[in-house]
């Protein structure tokens, strides 16, 4: 009993540790997830007059993908968003987040437009509503508009892969 | 746009990293050689309303820099700190108070904004685990006193044991003498 006590309090403290260094600090999660998205309105980056909105996605499953042409991570996961529209996946709509429309329209020349449309957040105050703190991150967005997952950072083919395309098909099925 | 500093990682940031040595030498470099005759450039008053300034400053150091999480909203330079000082000013111009601002990026970022996090569910452990092991490591040093107090008690000499303890040392010092 002696030995046990300092042994097993030892192990409670291993496991809390433990799982404190499996945690990443810098992947806050989101107090959005499984809430409405929040409600915007933008002008399109390639058709100023033009707006999207939330509201013009209702009823279908999409990704919202916060991008920016000065953001080096976005060319990483880019090449992914562009094989998923190209297979018509799932509708991707862009949040320019805090550029400048004649280079975000040039990047999107060069690279490839994965985009349904892009909104243009020259404020990054949508980017707020949404609690972007760093770019590239990636909102699922249900039917009925909750959003049900984030990635925070680049997209990796492992979590596209084994969590968003999962989760978008779920949600394509409800 | 292009004073972004660009890290790698999850993504960018603009964290302005700790200045070294260097920019204080290039500086004094400079000053050498231009002879401090450079003349200062007035500064700019920056703001209209002291008291909203007071109290930018202290709430922005009740919250959390989400990019450089050691820093406070207050005391960060990055772009996130920047954009989240420019919705605070502009919500207390609109009269609104410190809880609502408070709670407008607790909504949007969650509780680890806030370097004080509510009590509530999720969050007692945090709050109640120092007491609760202080409790425990009291409780310990009690019951291992009173454990320490039964031993000596145990070990008080009866009158006989004491009577032959005094003849032992009595021959020890007599045998010393001799």
């Amino acid at each position: 009993m002696k030995r046990v006590i300092p042994l097993a309090a030892f192990a409670v403290l291993v496991v809390f540790l433990g799982v404190g260094l499996m945690l990443d600090p810098s992947k806050v999660p989101s107090p959005l997830i499984d809430k409405p998205a929040p409600a915007f309105s933008l002008p399109q980056l390639h058709n100023a007059s033009a707006t999207i909105s939330n509201s013009d996605m209702r009823g279908k499953v999409w990704l919202f993908n916060v991008w920016a042409s000065w953001c080096v991570a976005c060319r990483q996961e880019h090449p992914l968003l562009v094989e998923l529209a190209r297979r018509n996946v799932v509708p991707i709509v862009g949040l320019n987040y805090k550029d400048e429309r004649a280079a975000a329209i040039r990047w999107l020349q060069d690279l490839g437009d994965p985009y349904v449309a892009s909104g243009h957040d020259i404020e990054g105050r949508v980017g707020m509503d949404f609690g972007v703190y760093g770019v590239p991150e990636t909102y699922v967005i249900d039917k009925q508009g909750f959003i049900r997952y984030k990635q925070i950072g680049p997209i990796s083919p492992d979590a596209l892969k084994n969590d968003i395309l999962p989760l978008v098909e779920k949600l394509q099925g409800t | 746009m292009n004073e972004r500093v660009i890290q790698n990682g999850i993504g960018d940031r603009g964290c302005t990293p700790a200045p070294g040595i260097w920019p204080g030498l290039l500086l004094g470099l400079c000053l050498l050689l231009t002879g401090g005759i450079s003349p200062a450039r007035e500064a700019q008053p920056l703001i209209a309303d002291p008291v909203i300034e007071a109290r930018m400053a202290a709430l922005g150091e009740e919250l959390r820099c989400l990019v450089c999480q050691g820093q406070s909203i207050a005391g960060s330079d990055s772009d996130f700190a920047k954009d989240v000082k420019r919705e605070m000013r502009a919500m207390m111009e609109d009269g609104r108070s410190d809880a609502e601002v408070a709670e407008f990026l607790v909504q949007r970022y969650g509780d680890f904004i806030l370097f004080r996090p509510p009590v509530k569910g999720a969050t007692i452990l945090l709050w109640a685990g120092p007491f609760i092991l202080l409790i425990i490591a009291v409780t310990i040093l009690i019951v291992s006193l009173k454990r320490r107090g039964q031993r000596t008690a145990a070990m008080t000499l009866s009158s006989e044991e004491m009577r032959r303890a005094e003849t032992l040392l009595d021959e020890k010092k007599s045998g010393k003498d001799t």
